[in-house]
């Protein structure tokens, strides 16, 4: 299909119509971060009653894990951003390989975390009312547990979302549909892609690190 | 090609006088509604809902009322008294106010003011639609089974502890939310990339400019408050303690996140009101706007204080002094705002030739409204005076004025005004201006003397009440009868000029509002032809008044 074929009928031509796209999807990021700004401020908010506790929660999590999938994410974001790269030259074989191996790296991230939260149920560090913990007694562990299976589940989601996202546009890209120079498609899935890692980053250090 | 101002050959004064071939019947059957793309027919979809919701609405508000009507109990318990007025706000707040005008309006015209053939994303257009239907199946859901006893506010602890169904309600506003994200991210992009040709953004319509400042705070706060909501759902259903003090949580902290949401919130739907009487002045007055700009860009000015006075519902949460004194001064910024459009608007009528249809009527009743409303909160935003009048039916009163009577009277402003454009027939002027005098009237009657209840010291939210409050409350509760009355009126009348209304022509007010150059009801690609714009949005010089305008003899110079 031609480049013009794409055009929907109320934008005059192909270049306004990719304009219009990008800027609602910066809008739609947007209101991501926005909803993930209203738990971050409901964890400063804590963070600062509860300092004591929240790091010494902070310290039952474990770093190595949190790393691992930091340096998991970052890495998937490059690979997403070369798949863009890729289809936009019209090489969508090697694109939809690119993403297949972002797929791999979020399933990594997936198992990783999977593992973590298995391992903080058996130790009892749970959301609120079903914390029970021998080790960790300080005021405001519960509370940290809920912020963080809070925040991390609904990072979590929003990876499963970016997967079935990218899956999609793997396919595509594969069967050669934006082999002849338009790819908006899979530049805003990789600008998607992007805010999840960008929430992980800000998660990471919150959560892990202090 | 004639110097009307969007001129789509062949032009409106040589058109038919109804469009043979238009929106409404280019394709039949249900199907074609309900896959539909087209920004019109959404916005007759939205017009169809929201109508239905603020009827439903309107009836728990009667209830309410009938319950008050005797000091102490009249028709229901004290559990069902507080599930109905919460049901009237959430209906209100979640299903009307917010997706009205926006929905049906800013859908309608937005892209037509623009000369555009539809919002910059249709499909996502119709998604909006979808998820209000399913975001009021959820909440109506919950509201049948149990009902939610929290008023709209669900203040925690109390949401996250009550066993009324408040989860289900929760996520029909969470989902609600998104409908309205959705609505206000297309009509941004739409603003930005689909302006016709000569449309620059010192010519967009003043509809547009405040449309396009409520979408941005519908984007910036909507999420807020959707993850607030969703906090509260999920402390109720797992107990996971987030603001519930006996697990450690903090309720001022919901409080802050609600209210970030939901002082701007009351902007999302006031700014729409702003919008549309911006138009409406303009062809009453049959001049240009006085002051463009100034009306522009206080709609960005409002949008971004409204950001900043959340705090004024916390004056007695437990606030320090300091913040509660920097958050009152902040409220009254936006009187600043709200202050130049007013002296704008009645600018523009000096010297105009004022007819005095039933939409203009409703300006009336908009600007009676607002400036009394908005009076009454700077004064509820002056501390110590919040102090006597927290909780109280003051606020209730307060509230009813700026946002409903505002909002209300826009919206009835609108549909008269619009009604010929979207349907090709005329309301009854006669009739017309009966409802719009019932309103007006109706609606004083019920809130002034709630302002003096209020000031008496009669709090909001019990089902009963001192024997002393007893004359104020009979008052309101007539006052609300009639009210119901006039909706009902207004609403047979409209139905009834749907297929026995005098047919309309392209443009019987004679308005020069670029929508109006184009045929009535509006082509399905909405124009014939690509519009042309010679000349700026409300220009009303001579020699550019169109044929068919009574006033063309007594036009004005514009400002
Ligand atoms: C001149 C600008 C305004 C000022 C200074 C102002 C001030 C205030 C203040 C101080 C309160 C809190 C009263 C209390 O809880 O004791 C309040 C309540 C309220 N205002 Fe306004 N207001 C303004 C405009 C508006 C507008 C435009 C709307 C709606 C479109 C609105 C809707 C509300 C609502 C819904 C409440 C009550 C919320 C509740 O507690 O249930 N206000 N206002
Ligand atoms: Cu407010």
């Amino acid at each position: 299909m031609q480049p013009e074929a794409y055009v929907a009928h109320h934008f005059p031509n192909l270049r306004q119509q990719e304009h219009a796209a990008r800027i609602g999807m910066w809008l739609f990021l947007a209101t991501e971060l926005l909803l993930f700004g209203g738990l971050f401020t409901a964890y400063s908010v804590y963070r600062f009653l509860y300092p004591a506790g929240f790091a010494a929660s902070s310290e039952h999590l474990s770093v190595a894990a949190g790393t691992i999938n930091t340096v998991v994410l970052i890495t998937s974001s490059l690979t997403v951003a070369l798949a863009h790269h890729f289809a936009r030259h019209g090489k969508g074989r090697t694109a939809a390989l690119c993403l297949a191996i972002t797929l791999a790296f979020a399933a990594v991230f997936l198992v990783i975390k999977g593992w973590e939260w298995t391992h903080d149920f058996e130790e009892g560090l749970l959301p609120g009312r079903y914390f029970h913990s021998s080790e960790l007694t300080a005021t405001g562990a519960p509370m940290f547990f809920t912020l963080y299976f809070i925040l991390t589940g609904l990072h979590g989601i929003h990876v499963l979302i970016g997967m079935t996202v990218l899956a999609i546009l793997m396919v595509l890209c594969w069967r050669g549909a934006y082999d002849h120079g338009y790819s908006t498609p899979v530049e805003l899935g990789g600008m998607y892609w992007h805010l999840v890692d960008l929430i992980w980053i800000f998660l990471y250090p919150l959560l892990y690190l202090i | 090609m004639s110097q009307s101002p969007a001129t789509t050959p062949p032009s409106p004064a040589d058109a038919p006088a109804y469009n043979p071939r238009n929106y409404l019947n280019a394709e039949a059957g249900i199907r074609s509604w309900l896959l539909t793309r087209d920004h019109k027919r959404i916005g007759i979809m939205f017009l169809a809902l929201t109508t239905l919701f603020f009827f439903v609405g309107g009836l728990f508000a009667l209830l309410v009322r009938i319950e008050l009507l005797t000091p102490g109990p009249t028709i229901m318990s004290a559990m069902t008294y507080n599930r109905m007025f919460t049901l009237h706000g959430v209906v209100m707040i979640f299903l009307f106010m917010i997706p009205a005008i926006p929905g049906i309006f800013g859908n309608f015209f937005l892209p037509i003011m623009l000369g555009a053939r539809d919002v910059a994303f249709p499909r996502l257009n119709l998604l909006s639609l979808y998820l209000y239907v399913i975001g009021a199946g959820i909440a109506l859901y919950g509201m049948i089974h149990g009902g939610t006893d929290t008023g709209w506010t669900f203040y925690a602890p109390y949401s996250t502890t009550t066993i009324t169904k408040v989860v289900p309600v929760l996520l029909g506003a969470f989902v609600l939310g998104f409908s309205s994200i959705v609505t206000g991210l297309n009509f941004i992009v739409t603003a930005h990339t689909l302006r016709a040709p000569g449309i620059t953004w010192m010519r967009m319509p003043l509809f547009v400019w405040s449309i396009y400042a409520t979408s941005i705070i519908q984007i910036l706060a909507t999420p807020v408050l959707g993850i607030t909501l969703l906090m509260v759902a999920v402390e109720h259903a797992f107990g996971f303690g987030i603001f519930d003090p006996a697990r450690g949580g903090d309720p001022i902290l919901f409080q802050h996140m609600f209210w970030f949401y939901s002082h701007p919130a009351v902007y999302i739907m006031v700014l729409p009101a702003m919008a549309v009487i911006s138009e409406v002045i303009c062809a009453a007055a049959h001049k240009n706007i006085f002051g463009y700009k100034a009306v522009a860009f206080s709609s960005l000015g409002i949008a971004f204080v409204g950001f900043f006075t959340w705090g004024h519902h916390l004056f007695t949460s437990g606030q320090s002094t300091l913040d509660a004194g920097i958050f009152g001064v902040l409220s009254m910024f936006v009187g600043i705002f709200t202050a130049i459009k007013v002296f704008n608007w009645t600018a523009t009528l000096y010297k105009g030739s004022v007819a005095f249809t039933a939409w203009f009527a409703y300006f009336c009743g908009f600007l009676f409204f607002l400036v009394f409303g908005g009076m009454t909160g700077i004064a509820l935003a002056t501390v110590s005076l919040d102090v006597h009048w927290q909780d109280t039916y003051f606020v209730v009163a307060h509230f009813h004025f700026i946002m409903v009577g505002a909002t209300i009277m826009a919206w009835l402003a609108a549909l008269h005004y619009w009604w010929p454009k979207m349907f090709g027939r005329m309301y009854p002027e006669r009739w017309g201006l009966v409802g719009a005098v019932t309103i007006v009237f109706g609606f004083n009657a019920t809130f002034i003397p709630q302002f003096l209840l209020g000031n008496y010291g009669m709090p909001r939210r019990y089902y009963s009440y001192p024997e002393r409050f007893w004359p104020l409350n009979v008052a309101s509760t007539l006052g609300a009868t009639l009210l119901g009355f006039g909706f009902l009126l207004i609403l047979i009348y409209f139905l009834w000029s749907l297929k026995y209304g005098r047919v309309a022509s392209a443009n019987p007010w004679g308005s020069r509002g670029y929508e109006w150059g184009t045929l009535s009801p509006p082509p399905p690609e909405n124009f014939i032809g690509q519009p042309v714009y010679p000349s700026p949005p409300h220009d009303y010089t001579e020699g550019s008044v169109q044929s068919g305008d009574p006033h063309a003899a007594e036009v004005t110079h514009a400002a």
